[in-house]
């Protein structure tokens, strides 16, 4: 992370979210031309970009239509793969369920991982106003969620001249894994990261991606356990 | 039309029941729970949710790689190791991104 201090918040969610802009491009790239080769329209890519927001989903749910899997089927297996995004929605209500009923609609549209991640990050050790993580939050969605929109109608646009085989499946996990480094402060969060893995290993074979669920709810458990127990032993005996 | 593409009606409701169903689970919390106060133990386990989420999302996608098949890689294992490694001594994002992604090109180039 950039130092802090003069900055605006939202100046500094904008570098912080700069780096991302090397995995959004492609994937949304990567997105539009699937899309035009699943027989989309540049227009109904496009859509399909803005109104879902949501890049694993997204992929999923044109896989299934591909495969005319039953519309029902392909909606409520995306959106399983986006359950995640409910305890996202509870993560940030602490920090920003004060603004009004409006801003909140803006969170909740542009919550996606690399967003919900910075914020996560950044504001449970700032002095900052329900308001000021809100300039930050959507400094962070400036290089994130508005390249995301624009990549994909490149993709749909340039379609097949566009090569889409350079290491691309690995951008997401390396992106994850540099922002789970630096929130591991505490014996409690990495007990939570560990756990979170393991028991996600464990529960792959879950059907609707659930084993995602699983393992976050197991890992939040782990967290939570040890937090309890270091601070009963802080306490004067 | 012929028989391989996705109609046209279904690809509409498919975006649609995606984009609000999508921003149900975002705003479900936000949205009811606003400004009213979380008990203590919501919000020890809320603090963990980050730390515990993204290592479950990822984690699969590490040892079972989609580009091959599903069968463990150990240059991406590598280039996982190496990120983390980075991630978590130097606290630096970009650092790790950049670690990453130049193990990850180099194992690809020297292996394949």
């Amino acid at each position: 992370m950039a130092a802090r201090g003069v900055k605006s918040p939202y100046r500094q969610g904008v570098l912080d979210a700069l780096p991302f802009l090397a995995v959004v491009g492609p994937f949304g790239l990567l997105f539009g031309v699937v899309s035009r080769e699943a027989g989309l329209t540049i227009f109904e890519s496009l859509s399909f970009s803005v109104v879902v927001i949501a890049g694993a989903a997204q992929f999923t749910a044109l896989q299934l239509m591909s495969d005319h899997a039953p519309t029902l089927v392909a909606v409520a297996s995306a959106l399983a793969i986006n359950l995640r995004m409910a305890m996202y929605s509870a993560s940030m209500t602490p920090h920003l369920g004060h603004l009004p009923l409006w801003k909140r609609c803006f969170v909740a549209y542009f919550l996606v991982d690399q967003t919900y991640a910075l914020g996560a990050l950044n504001f449970e050790r700032s002095p900052w106003s329900a308001a000021e993580k809100f300039r930050y939050f959507m400094g962070t969605v400036t290089p994130v969620c508005f390249p995301w929109y624009i990549s994909t109608l490149i993709g749909a646009w340039a379609g097949s001249a566009i090569p889409t085989d350079f290491g691309l499946d690995f951008a997401v996990p390396i992106a994850f894994l540099a922002m789970v480094g630096p929130m591991l402060r505490t014996p409690a969060h990495m007990a939570a990261a560990f756990t979170g893995a393991v028991v996600a290993l464990l529960a792959a074979g879950l059907p609707f991606n659930l084993g995602l669920i699983v393992g976050g709810l197991a890992g939040m458990i782990a967290g939570a356990q040890v937090e309890q127990r270091m601070e009963r032993e802080e306490e004067p005996a | 039309m012929n028989g391989n593409e996705i109609a046209t009606s279904t690809l509409w409701i498919v975006i649609f029941g995606l984009g609000i169903g999508s921003f149900a689970l975002r705003i479900v919390f936000l949205g009811l729970i606003g400004d009213r106060a979380l008990p203590p133990w919501v919000l020890r386990h809320l603090r963990y949710t980050a730390a515990a989420i993204l290592p479950a999302l990822v984690a699969p996608l590490v040892v079972w790689p989609a580009a091959t098949d599903g069968e463990p890689d150990p240059v991406r294992l590598f280039a996982a190791l190496a990120t983390f490694a980075v991630a978590f001594s130097f606290r630096n994002v970009l650092a790790a991104m950049i670690t990453g992604a130049a193990t990850l090109g180099f194992g690809l180039w020297l292996f394949s």
